[in-house]
């Protein structure tokens, strides 16, 4: 379904990315795993489209994404909720989700998605006219991928949806995002919570200094001493 | 004592509005794009003289002119904006500042000289058959063309408050001025929306130049005091809320009047630089301004 081939990117003259080669397929959640500064977000950036690679090839079903830009990545069908969620905090809940469902394909839809919405994140409805601002840290993460999933994604990308959550509720918001995958969008998670990403995914990718260093079902890379001594301790 | 005062305090009201509107405009597209268009004050002018002209070749009335000016003002801002602003939109929001600053003042430049050279430094107004009208009300004097510019400037803040709110396009705009990166990944061609909030700063620009000829006076150096005095509103009412910055506009009217009043005219222009200074110092996020979250 996306298909990362020889990915070299850079921010100006920094180079972050060396031949990146990852794929995810239809109805899979794939993890990305590694450290701080890694690599991870600058991947997610390039595949949709707010960071322009210098090299390599980024193919999303049949269409390349290479010259695409990242407005149109999203009417394709790829959703990212990036790091630290970035709701709109002046607006209303139902507003965020609303912008959600901005592009074209998914207006027509928007009722019915945000009922969708509502069932996987039942709170969400309960605070739909509140300010975004007034949330709670877990709300936020909520509703940052609640708005993600307005605009009918086929392959959800999630950028740290662990980041700053206390451990219950990292657990619960992993719990949603298994039920989401279940319900047929797929999923590339990056995570530096390696553990619990790892357990999460049916396949995942162990980045390091913008290589990808490590692939292969979650249960082996736990298995795996490399990955259990840099991540696991 | 109490009616000269209450005048002056009512005409610094009535052209307080018209200040208003302007920052509105200026706002609005620095919101946006964080482009600080310095010749919003010469678009102002052109609107200005669009109305002056169409009601001295043709005799339309100026009020009827107004949304005309508005769509003359709004071509205007998508030639400036494709041929002047479109490619600083990647630049970071420091460099998009400067560069705009720069671009605003030649540009201001050459609007001023192309209407120094059209239409020659005369000052001109427009004058209808109701333009002395007015009415009294405790003796004080409320000349209508005035008053019926503030209902103008309030109709117009009213309608894009409206579309600001309701309209998707509206909604898109105020998440591009939250965040323009996570309005990019909602889908937003961001790139169509700074067009868009340029251009309907232009048109508002064009809306107030109308309402400026027919209440007041123009010629073709208004347009620095107008931007300048936009600034400042801008700053006083603090960005993000325009109903603000349009009391922050009807604040400064006031202001200049009530000085004029008390001490000369001289100080008038003065005292809105004062104002300026003292929300910088005191109240940086402006009179109802929020702060950064």
């Amino acid at each position: 379904m996306l298909k990362l081939s020889g990915i070299n990117a850079a921010y100006k003259d920094l180079q972050v990315l060396w031949d990146v080669s990852i794929q995810v397929d239809e109805g899979e959640l794939v993890a990305l795993v590694g450290s701080n500064g890694a690599g991870k977000t600058t991947t997610l950036r390039v595949i949709s489209g707010l960071l322009k690679p210098a090299s390599g090839s980024i193919s999303f079903q049949d269409h390349s994404l290479g010259k695409e830009s990242a407005h149109r990545i999203v009417e394709l069908g790829i959703s990212q909720v990036p790091e630290g969620g970035k709701i709109f905090t002046g607006m209303s809940v139902l507003e965020n989700l609303e912008l959600g469902a901005f592009v074209a394909r998914a207006r027509k839809d928007k009722d019915q998605t945000l009922k969708w919405v509502y069932e996987i994140f039942p709170r969400l409805e309960e605070r739909k006219n509140q300010r975004a601002g007034t949330l709670s840290g877990g709300e936020r993460q909520m509703l940052a991928i609640g708005r993600a999933l307005m605009s009918k994604p086929k392959l959800l990308l999630l950028d740290e949806p662990s980041f700053g959550l206390a451990p219950i509720l990292v657990e619960q918001i992993f719990e949603m995002i298994t039920e989401i995958n279940r319900q047929g969008v797929t999923v590339l998670l990056v995570e530096q919570n390696v553990r619990a990403a790892l357990e999460l995914a049916h396949r995942a990718y162990v980045i390091e200094n913008g290589r990808i260093v490590g692939q292969g079902t979650g249960e082996d890379l736990l298995s795996f001493e490399s990955v259990r001594r840099a991540y696991l301790g | 004592m109490f009616v000269p005062l209450a005048q002056s305090l009512v005409f610094g009201l009535l052209v307080g509005a018209l200040y208003g509107l302007a920052a509105v405009g200026l706002s609005l597209v620095f919101g946006v794009t964080k482009f600080l268009n310095v010749a919003h004050g010469e678009l102002l002018m052109l609107g200005g003289y669009a109305s002056f002209w169409a009601f001295t070749l043709r005799g339309v009335d100026p009020f009827l002119t107004l949304p005309l000016t508005m769509v003359f003002l709004l071509v205007i801002g998508v030639v400036l904006y494709k041929l002047l602003f479109a490619h600083m939109v990647k630049l970071t929001e420091e460099a998009k500042i400067q560069n705009t600053l720069l671009v605003g003042f030649g540009l201001s430049l050459i609007l001023q000289n192309v209407a120094l050279r059209l239409w020659t430094a005369d000052t001109r107004g427009i004058t209808t058959s109701y333009s002395r009208m007015a009415f009294t009300f405790l003796g004080v004097r409320f000349p209508i063309v005035r008053v019926a510019s503030l209902g103008i400037a309030l109709i117009a803040l009213f309608a894009l408050d409206l579309f600001l709110r309701r309209t998707y396009t509206g909604k898109a705009l105020r998440a591009t001025v939250e965040n323009w990166e996570a309005a990019t990944l909602m889908g937003i061609d961001i790139q169509r929306v700074y067009l868009l909030s340029f251009v309907m700063g232009a048109a508002l620009a064009g809306a107030a130049g109308c309402l400026v000829s027919v209440g007041y006076s123009i010629d073709p150096g208004m347009g620095m005091s107008w931007t300048l005095k936009g600034l400042i509103v801008m700053v006083l009412g603090g960005l993000g809320s325009f109903m603000g910055t349009f009391v922050g506009g009807i604040v400064l009217g006031v202001t200049e009047s009530a000085t004029g009043y008390f001490l000369t005219l001289t100080y008038r222009e003065v005292v809105g630089l004062v104002l300026f200074i003292l929300v910088l110092v005191f109240r940086p996020q402006g009179l109802f301004g929020t702060k950064e979250r």
